[in-house]
Order: C-alpha cells, then sequence, then structure tokens
C-alpha cells in the first residue's frame, strides 16, 4: 500500500525523518518496500495563466502565447499542446528551470518564433508517466508560485507491505495511528463535520443476510453539480496513492477509501428501483459489473440488489446498470460493513481483486461506517453541492461483531519474551494502542479497540508488547538443550552416503519437477494411474511423476543439445502412483547413464557406456550396505525398456527393489533420442538397508583356486550357475567369471564361460584328492542342471 | 711364481673391463674361484713346496686372490648400476600427462546447503523428520491456524488435485505430523521439497524449505533469537549482523522475519538487497497456541519456536547465484560448479 508523507502529518505530526520513519515502521511490523519522492527533481516551475493564444505563422501545429507568471512582463512562448487556451492556468517552466531529466530551459526560436519557456505536461513534470495535453490547474491557481510549493510536491510515498492481520493500516489514518505510538506524538482522526440534512428522501434498506452484511448505511444525495470537478488537492492525493482521478463522486469514494480504510459505493439513483435489498445471489442470476465482466451468481455471493435484480457485487464491485456516470446527479452512497468471512476467496473464485474486496476480506473497523460516510458526504458536497438526506441505517444488534476481549496473564511476558517489564510499562504499550485496560485479581481483562480485530488471543497481545518494546531490543539466549543421545539405526544406511558413492562414481545429482507431462509418463509407465494436478501451471507439469525418468530424460537432452555427450544423473524424490484407488507417496533413487564409460583420455581406447556399467554402480551400492549376496538380478520385462536388456533387482524375500535397463528404442525416437540410455530406479527404503557386520575368524589354511570352461546355452544366464554352486558347495568361499566367448571353437548357439572358484576350507589344508571329488561331483550336477558341460 | 700371479690378476682385470653383463662376470668368477679356477689351482701347488715355501707362497696367492675378489665386486657393483640406470631410463614415463579412471561428480546445491543446514542443528541434537509432499488440507492449512478463505491462502497459491488434496505449500506441516506422533521435549528440522503455483524469474512452482521446530516447557522468544541467530552465523561463517522484525505467520504469535546485513555489499547497499542493506532471510516465531490445540498439546504447560527458510535462497546467498532458475534446470556447466 501506498501512503505518503504529506497526508500522514495531517494525522500525526511526528518529527522524525524520512529514513527514520521508514525504519521503524519496517521494525514495528509494517514493511516498507521503497521509498519514492511524490515527484521527481525538477526547479523553476511557476503557475501561470494564458493571456492570449494566436496561431504560428509558420507551423499549424503551433501556437504562440502570452503567458503571465506574475508580476513580471507577459512571456512569448509558443505551445504545440491541444488543450491550450486562454485563461488556463499551467504549469510554466521559466528560463532557466530544469525539468526531469536535467533539461535546461533556455530562451529559444521555434519555426522563427521566440520561445521564452516551455509550457508543462504532467509527464513533463514527471507527475504521470503519459499526458495527452498540458496540466490544467485550477482557476484560483496561485500566479507565479513555484509548483512545487503550490502542490506540495516536496512529499515522500511510502510503500508499506502489510501483513494481512494488520487490516486495521489500510488506510492513511490507520498508518498513522501506528505510527503515534512508536513516536509517542498525539493521533488527530478524521472528524467529519455535522452534516444538515436537506432533503426529505430517503431509501429502505432491507438486509435479508444479516450474518454477512450486519451493518448498512445508505444516503442519498440529490442535485450534485455535474459540471463540477476534483480540486488538485485531492487529485494530487490520489495520485500518489496510486489512483487516477475519474471526477468527483468516484474520487471520493476512493478518496475516503484510502483515508479512512472504508470501502464506499455511490448508486445512480435513478437507475435503482424501489427499496434496497442486501441478500445472496439467486442461481441462474447474472450481473454485469463495472469492468464489463458479467458474472453468474449463485447462494455463495453476497449481492446488492433492487426490487428488480443485483445491482453489484456486495464488498466487491459495483455493477454496470446502476453505475454513476458524467450525467449523474442523484445518487445513493452506500457504506456497508460486510463481514469478511462473506467476502473471502469471492475475489479469487471470481478473479476479481478490488481495494474493497482487499479490506472486505481481511476486515474492516465495523465502527467506521458511520465517520466515514459522513466524512464523504462532506467531501462530496464540497466538491459538487447538492441536497443530503439521512442515514438509512440497517443495523443487526445481534450479527454486530463486539470488541474483542482477552484476558491477559502478566506472567505470560515472562515466559514467552523472556523479559521482565514494569507493569506500568505494559499498561502504557496498551493504552497507546488504543486498548481498554481492566485489572483483575489474577489477569488482566484487555478489550481491543474496533479497528484491532486481529487481538483475539493472549500471544497477540504478548506480541505487541514485543512490538513496542523492539524485537531488537529483545534478549537472546543459546538454547538450553537437553542432551538425550537417540541411537543411531546402523542398519539403514544413510542416503548421503549413497549419494556419495555415487558422486564418486561419476554422478551428478539432478533435482528435477515433481509434475511433469502426460504424454511422457503414459510412454515410460503406460500401465500406471495418473495423478494430475487441478490447476497445473503449464501442461507440461500437469501430472504427478511416476518415475523420476521423465525429468531425467528431459534434463539429459538439454545437456546433450548444450554438446554433453555424456551424461550420468542420479536424483532422489518421491514418485507418486496410485494403488487400488490410494496415492502413493514412495522414495526412489533413479539413475540415468548415456555417453562414454571413462572420460577421454589418452591411454585406453574409448568406450561407450553399456548395461554393466550401470550394473556396477548398482552393485557398489549393494557393496556399500555389504548386502550384495542378498541381492539379485533377473531378467525383467519393463514397458519402457529394451526386453532383451533389462534386469529387475530382488532383494532375499523376493521385495522387488527396482528395474534396471536400456531405453527402449521404440521410445527413442518418442523422446528424440539418438544413442543408448540406461536407465535404473530403485526403492530407496530397499536399497538403504544394509548388514551390521559380525566378525568371522580369519582362516589361516591357504585357499585354492581351480579353474572351469564350461560350455552351456548361448541365452543362458550365468547367474544361475555361479549362485548353485554358492549355494551347494559351502567349500567354495568366491566365484570369479573371468571370460565369456562366444566364436570359434564353440558350437553355434552356444557360448563358453570360464569361471575361477576359490575353495577353502577353514579348518585344514584342502587335500588334492578332495578338490577333485568336490569339483568332480560339481560337474556333473551342472551337467544335470544346467547343461552345462566342461570345455575340451 | 709372483709374476705369474700378477700377471693372472692382470688378465683378470682386463676380462672383467671387458665382461658386459652380470652373467659373463659370474662365468669369470667361476673360472678363477671355482673348483677347477685358477686360483684353486694355483692353491694345489702349494702342496709341492716344502714347509718354509708354503706360508710365504700360500699368502702370496691368498692376496692376488683377494686382488681380483675386490676388482670383481667392482665391475658387478658398475655392472647393476648401469644396468638399474638402464632400467630406470626405460622406465621414465611423463608424468605430467592427465590421470586415468572415473571423473568424480557431485550432489546438486540445494543438497549441499540443505546438508550444511543439517549438520549444524544435528551439532545441537535436533532430530531429521520427513513429511509427504502432497498433503491434506488438515495438515497443510486447517491444523496450521490456516481455516479456509483465510487470506493467508492467498499468500500460498496452491496446487490442488482435489477440494482436499493439494501439494504441500511449505514444510510446517511436518511440525503437525511429528506433534501428532511424538510428546515433548521436541527439537525437530524438516527438510523438503514445497511447491507454490508461481512461476517467474524470481519463482518457481517447486523449491526447498527446511522447517525446524522446538517444543519444551520453558522455550521462549529469547531461545528463537539466539538459535537463529547462531544458525546464521554459523551457516555464513561470519558474524553477520541479524535483525528481528515483527511480521505475520497465522501458525506463530508472536512472529517474526530475520533479515541479515546484505552478504553481498555488507550491508551498504545494492541491487540483490534492494538498497536496504538488509536481506529477508527466514520467516519464524513461536509456536501459536491454536496449532498446540489441534494437536492436543497443552499450551499453558509447553511454549515452543518454530522457523521456515528457503534452500534456495540461502543457497543463491551463499555461492552468490544470481537466477533461482538455474536450480532446476540441471545444466551440467552449472551442477558442476558445486562438486
Amino acid at each position: 500500500m501506498l501512503v505518503n508523507e504529506a497526508w500522514l502529518k495531517e494525522f500525526v505530526d511526528y518529527a522524525i525523518p524520512t529514513e527514520r520513519l521508514t525504519e521503524k515502521l519496517t521494525m514495528a511490523g509494517l514493511e516498507v518496500d521503497s521509498v519514492n519522492a511524490a515527484a521527481a527533481e525538477f526547479t523553476g516551475v511557476v503557475v501561470g495563466e494564458v493571456l492570449s493564444v494566436a496561431p504560428h505563422p509558420n507551423a499549424d501545429k503551433l501556437r504562440l502565447c502570452k503567458v503571465s507568471v506574475g508580476d513580471t512582463e507577459p512571456l512569448d512562448i509558443v505551445c504545440g499542446a491541444s488543450n491550450v487556451r486562454v485563461a488556463l492556468r499551467i504549469p510554466v517552466a521559466t528560463i532557466g528551470a530544469v525539468l526531469p531529466g536535467n533539461f535546461n530551459i533556455k530562451p529559444s526560436k521555434l519555426r522563427g518564433e521566440p520561445s521564452n519557456g516551455m509550457l508543462c505536461s504532467e509527464e513533463e513534470l514527471g507527475l504521470a508517466d503519459s499526458a495527452d495535453g498540458l496540466m490544467e490547474l485550477p482557476s484560483d491557481a496561485p500566479v507565479g508560485v513555484d509548483i512545487r510549493e503550490y502542490l506540495q510536491l516536496d512529499d515522500t510515498i511510502i510503500e508499506v507491505d502489510l501483513t494481512p492481520n494488520r487490516a486495521d493500516c489500510l488506510s492513511i489514518e490507520g498508518v498513522a495511528r501506528e505510527i503515534s505510538c512508536f513516536t509517542n506524538q498525539p493521533f488527530n482522526g478524521v472528524k467529519p463535520a455535522v452534516i444538515d440534512v436537506t432533503t426529505e428522501d430517503i431509501k429502505q434498506v432491507v438486509v435479508e443476510a444479516p450474518d454477512d452484511c450486519p451493518r448498512y448505511l445508505g444516503r442519498i444525495i440529490k442535485g450534485l453539480d455535474r459540471s463540477a470537478t476534483t480540486p488538485i488537492w485531492m487529485q494530487e492525493k490520489l495520485r500518489r496513492c496510486g489512483q487516477r482521478s475519474l471526477g468527483p463522486l468516484v474520487d471520493v469514494t476512493n478518496y475516503v477509501l484510502l483515508e479512512l480504510g472504508q470501502p464506499l459505493h455511490a448508486f445512480d439513483l435513478n437507475k435503482i428501483e424501489g427499496d434496497i435489498v442486501v441478500r445472496r445471489g439467486r442461481a441462474g442470476e447474472s450481473l454485469e459489473l463495472l469492468n464489463e465482466q458479467t458474472i453468474t451468481l449463485d447462494e455463495s455471493v453476497l449481492v446488492i440488489a433492487d426490487q428488480k435484480r443485483a445491482l453489484a457485487f456486495a464488498g466487491v464491485m459495483g455493477g454496470q446498470a446502476s453505475a454513476v456516470n458524467d450525467e449523474t446527479t442523484d445518487i445513493f452512497l452506500e457504506c456497508a460493513f460486510f463481514t469478511p468471512i462473506s467476502i473471502a476467496g469471492k475475489s479469487r473464485q471470481f478473479g476479481l481483486h478490488t481495494d474493497s474486496s482487499h479490506r472486505f476480506e481481511r476486515g474492516v473497523d465495523p465502527e467506521l461506517c458511520y465517520r466515514a460516510i459522513d466524512r464523504a458526504t462532506e467531501l462530496l458536497v464540497g466538491i459538487a453541492g447538492g441536497q443530503v438526506g439521512s442515514i438509512t441505517d440497517a443495523t443487526s444488534v445481534k450479527t454486530m461483531p463486539v470488541n474483542n476481549q482477552v484476558s491477559f496473564r502478566f506472567e505470560r511476558i515472562q515466559r514467552v519474551l523472556g523479559i521482565e517489564l514494569e507493569e506500568a510499562t505494559v499498561e502504557s504499550y496498551f493504552t497507546s494502542l488504543g486498548m481498554g485496560l481492566e485489572k483483575m485479581a489474577d489477569e488482566w481483562l484487555v478489550t481491543a479497540p474496533s479497528y484491532r480485530f486481529d487481538i483475539a488471543i493472549e500471544a497477540d497481545l504478548i506480541e505487541e508488547v514485543a512490538r513496542l518494546y523492539g524485537y531488537d531490543n529483545l534478549p537472546q539466549n543459546s538454547l538450553n538443550v537437553s542432551a538425550s543421545l537417540a541411537a543411531i539405526e546402523e542398519k539403514i544406511q544413510p542416503l548421503d552416503r549413497i549419494k556419495d558413492l555415487l558422486v564418486d562414481l561419476g554422478y551428478q545429482e539432478a533435482i528435477t519437477y515433481s509434475f511433469t507431462d502426460e504424454a511422457a509418463l503414459k510412454k515410460l509407465t503406460p500401465n500406471d494411474e495418473l495423478y494430475p494436478l487441478q490447476n497445473p501451471i503449464s501442461s507440461d507439469l500437469a501430472v504427478m511423476r511416476t518415475t523420476l525418468w521423465a525429468g531425467l530424460l528431459k534434463a539429459m537432452d538439454a545437456n546433450n543439445k548444450r554438446n554433453e555427450e555424456t551424461v550420468r544423473f542420479f536424483e532422489t524424490g518421491l514418485k507418486f502412483t496410485v494403488e487400488k484407488g490410494q496415492l502413493v507417496q514412495e522414495q526412489v533413487l533413479s539413475l540415468l547413464v548415456t555417453g562414454q564409460a571413462q572420460p577421454e583420455q589418452w591411454g585406453e581406447p574409448s568406450r561407450a557406456i553399456d548395461f554393466y556399467d550401470l550394473k556396477h554402480d548398482i552393485e557398489a551400492i549393494l557393496a556399500v550396505n555389504n548386502m550384495a549376496a542378498d541381492y539379485q538380478f533377473k531378467s525383467a520385462v519393463h514397458d519402457a525398456l529394451h526386453p532383451g536388456q533389462t534386469a529387475q533387482l530382488l532383494n532375499k524375500d523376493g521385495e522387488q527393489v527396482g528395474y534396471i535397463g536400456l531405453l527402449h528404442p521404440a521410445l527413442e525416437s518418442e523422446f528424440d533420442i539418438k544413442k543408448p540410455v540406461y536407465l535404473a530406479e530403485l526403492k530407496q527404503s530397499l536399497i538403504q538397508t544394509r548388514h551390521i557386520p559380525e566378525f568371522q575368524a580369519i582362516t589361516k589354511y591357504p585357499p585354492v583356486r581351480r579353474d572351469l570352461a564350461l560350455i552351456v546355452e548361448e541365452n543362458f544366464p550365468v547367474n544361475e550357475i555361479v549362485s548353485y554352486i554358492y549355494s551347494t558347495y559351502d567349500l567354495v568361499s568366491d566365484v570369479v567369471v573371468f571370460d565369456v566367448y562366444q566364436g570359434k571353437g564353440v558350437e553355434s548357439g552356444r557360448k563358453s564361460v570360464a569361471l575361477g572358484l576359490i575353495l577353502q576350507d577353514k579348518s585344514k589344508t584342502l587335500a588334492e584328492q578332495d578338490i577333485e571329488e568336490l569339483i568332480g561331483e560339481l560337474l556333473k550336477n551342472i551337467k544335470n542342471l544346467f547343461d552345462a558341460q566342461l570345455r575340451e | 711364481m709372483e709374476n705369474s700371479l700378477e700377471s693372472i690378476v692382470e688378465k683378470a682385470e682386463k676380462e672383467l673391463a671387458e665382461a658386459q653383463s652380470l652373467s659373463v662376470v659370474e662365468e669369470i668368477r667361476v673360472s678363477y674361484l671355482g673348483k677347477k679356477g685358477v686360483f684353486t689351482r694355483q692353491m694345489k701347488t702349494l702342496g709341492s713346496l716344502s714347509p718354509e715355501e708354503r706360508p710365504i707362497v700360500g699368502a702370496t696367492i691368498n692376496h692376488a686372490k683377494q686382488q681380483f675378489q675386490t676388482l670383481l665386486e667392482q665391475r658387478k657393483a658398475q655392472l647393476e648400476n648401469e644396468l638399474l640406470s638402464k632400467r630406470l631410463s626405460e622406465e621414465t614415463i611423463d608424468v605430467t600427462l592427465p590421470g586415468r579412471g572415473q571423473s568424480v561428480g557431485g550432489v546438486h546445491p540445494v543438497t549441499r546447503t540443505m546438508r550444511r543446514i543439517e549438520q549444524i542443528f544435528n551439532r545441537i541434537g535436533f532430530d531429521v523428520a520427513m513429511g509427504p509432499e502432497v498433503e491434506d488440507d488438515f495438515h497443510n492449512f486447517e491444523a496450521l491456524n490456516i481455516p479456509a478463505h483465510h487470506p493467508a491462502r492467498a499468500m500460498h497459491d496452491t496446487f490442488y488435485f482435489d477440494e482436499h488434496t493439494l501439494l504441500r505449500t511449505h514444510t510446517s506441516p511436518v511440525q503437525i505430523r511429528v506433534m501428532e506422533n511424538q510428546q515433548p521435549p521436541l527439537k525437530v528440522i524438516a527438510p523438503g521439497r514445497v511447491y507454490r503455483c508461481d512461476s517467474d524469474i524470481t519463482h518457481t512452482p517447486m523449491f526447498h524449505q527446511v522447517e525446524g521446530f522446538v517444543v519444551d516447557k520453558n522455550i521462549n522468544f529469547a531461545d528463537l533469537k539466539g538459535v537463529i541467530s547462531e544458525f546464521l552465523k554459523a551457516f555464513f561463517e561470519k558474524d553477520v549482523s541479524v535483525r528481528f522484525r515483527p511480521s505475520y505467520f497465522p501458525f506463530t504469535e508472536p512472529s517474526a522475519e530475520v533479515d541479515i546485513e546484505c552478504v553481498m555489499c555488507e550491508g551498504k547497499g545494492c541491487r540483490v538487497c534492494g538498497h536496504t542493506g538488509w536481506l529477508e532471510v527466514l520467516g519464524c516465531g513461536m509456536i501459536h497456541p491454536e496449532v498446540f490445540r489441534h494437536i492436543n498439546i497443552d499450551s499453558d504447560e509447553f511454549t515452543g519456536f518454530a522457523f521456515g527458510m528457503g534452500v534456495e535462497r540461502l543457497t543463491m546467498l551463499r555461492y552468490k547465484i544470481n537466477d533461482l532458475r538455474l536450480f532446476f534446470e540441471n545444466d551440467l556447466k552449472f551442477l558442476r560448479q558445486f562438486n
């Protein structure tokens, strides 16, 4: 919200400089966002009056003017503005003036005619971003007076970012009231003059929704002068608060809204049929608003209606059909209190955020209506005359909010803030905030003023004490921690360890959005039910990810396009799937690799990354967890992966840990990928489990190695033999697969697999005979089980 | 005899000098000292001498033999040295060539910052808690004293799935989830992803927060100020000025926003701090009694504070990153800078 110092000072005469004021506002919780001069720097501009206007002999669009700037000789000034006319008062930049942008005014000739100064527009004075003619000053503007002095331009505009609880500060008066608290200067609020009732005319008001509208005041003002214009001082104040002048009727309601924080609305009296009714909307009813948007009403919307139709969206925006315009002479002025709950959410629902809805949904002082309607009346009649009717007051005592009363335990200040204060100090804080105070036996009863409806509980009062004491003055402690030591679950591998392992294996961690585009997910996980957002920010970020691969593939693609050929990414995070109608949010670790197996170097030929490179990295995680023996890879099928290069990882209990494989060639074109991409996705909980080591005695007997070359069917999974040997022969402590060969010397359709068996007896040195027996039996068994023959 | 021995040593010296390998030297050794060697044969002649002559001639032969052995050892050492030098020279490599092996990657800068934050709070005994990202209205809003239509909801541009299901807009719901299951005393931080329906130069629809809270019997605002100030100094490794100013969050009362002296300009005023010299880094406050009421904790017995900070913001300030959007583009040229 914009406030300007000149206006604030009408209500509180603080003496501190701007810089100090803004700091104090910020430290009081009214955060200052920006501070700007009310007008750009310029000098030498005075009020002038056009005495004569004559055509320019050499230019159609220019005029020769004689302009009075006071006691001196009238000035000859050439002017091109279309609104220049005799008797007009305007700002005149005299010779020697410096306009914004360091523009110096010097005597000159325009198309041969002398010009000694310049008639200015608002734009040229830096008062507006654009202008379509000279700035017209009132006919009583004092000729010769410096325009900065006349318009009081040496003023500062402060932008305050208000938190939603401080609705009481959504006005100049409110901010001034707050300033008076922390500067200890008296606050002088607006006291409108007593309004003389000059017409008998009144309009009846029926409030059918007193819960939504506990108070509705209205009055007729007739016979307004259509030609009246908004005085320059009001225009200037509006401008400094970011409002354009739109004629006296609108300006006055805007002015009171800014000054007091009370939204008002003026209806054209002659467009209302019968009584005013405050009611909920009816299904199917429609209302064309001032912004020409037509909304369809329903039961949830509060409206101001007449006998026939809805006239206005209560507290949000007036309607087109009852709007005031240049022809309006008679109005019905509304000044009501709508409850926050009746307005809240409505502006968002209809996409209508107005100054009025902003205030009503945060709350307006319910006691402000009388003062505000009189203030508006006083101002309007002062500008445009007219006869004033008496106020129709529809107040529902039953639903009117009462001032909050809060029990306050003095000792809670110490308990919550850690400070010892004198009772008198706290009393003075509350008094300066306009609170009523009644001291009871054990506690105080504090009554908040009607504009501080945000004060509802004791903690709110403690915050007020803290604010006025100054947050920066509050003490600071080192936290006194109770030091109980919790057990560290060793069988859970910290995720950071796994991340660090991958980092050491050359991976970069990626973080991609948790939502992505539906098409990608449908390709990668066609059988997963998707979980879409109701209000996505864009169509490519519309559905919760069922796999992290979608994001990683996008990130890879973007890097490929930046000439990064080799990519190793991992990401951890939630994936979102629907199982039996229930959303499941599961932590997974995903990996993506593509490009070269090792960074390019001089010593070894480069090689493309393949399945086994990625598999190694997953095995490394299992190794770090000391779990390699408990997990196994099995050939598997996955919609997104190449059927011949896919494995699932299973744990000892047969639980699915995840998949690893080559992106399905059919998807390469879908994702615009031109080279192999290997992917894995693993359930985090299952790759974070680890063995707690248990010591085994170290044997002193030497191990023996026997190498076997076996011929098996070419598609036979080698691991079946390896795990058979492990699980069957206790003496085998390790099996190394050291060669896999197909080609010359091996029958086609079969392959040769070379195994190195490490044999170890922990209690004795193995005798050659025992070894021979074991190998003999083993060969017989694997021949029977797997059709594996010893290679001759 | 003496002449003969002299000539033997002379001959041997010549032979050794000509020997170009250790095996030739060995052959020479055998030919002089072996069973059938020159000196062995010489010694055998002693038997034919008189007892008076024997020691004299024997000593002469031994002297010559020692001379030979010295020559032999010298030549052997010489050849060994040559061999070693040759090997060393042959085995010389260009040590300036780059090393081989896998390159090293790195964690995302957001992770880097979250780890620092966790480490700092772990030191004073904070536990880490996590919560779901698809949340319900109760945990994200209601229980945090943000009822439907509360104006504070307008500050949270929320992604919805249906009327009551949403993407959490902050990590504060973890507060509720922890307190639903555990009794005070509690010291917890909750890092994680959060979501707001907003995307421009300074907003991404997803970002990270770390929530923290402490609940115990005698926790007050001074403790909050202490923890936050010490944290910020620890995080920035600098004695930064910290200021607390009143603010508003529905789930804390009193509430504060915390500014630090701008780390870019050291408080002099620059573009980053909007020429104020201050940077807003986190929000905090004393846990609102209404929040305690929702989870049946007696707010007369227990008090607590909570705070929330934006991880990207702290990361940007710490590492002088000037564009928020870089965080989720996953450009390797960006990510590698944090390895």
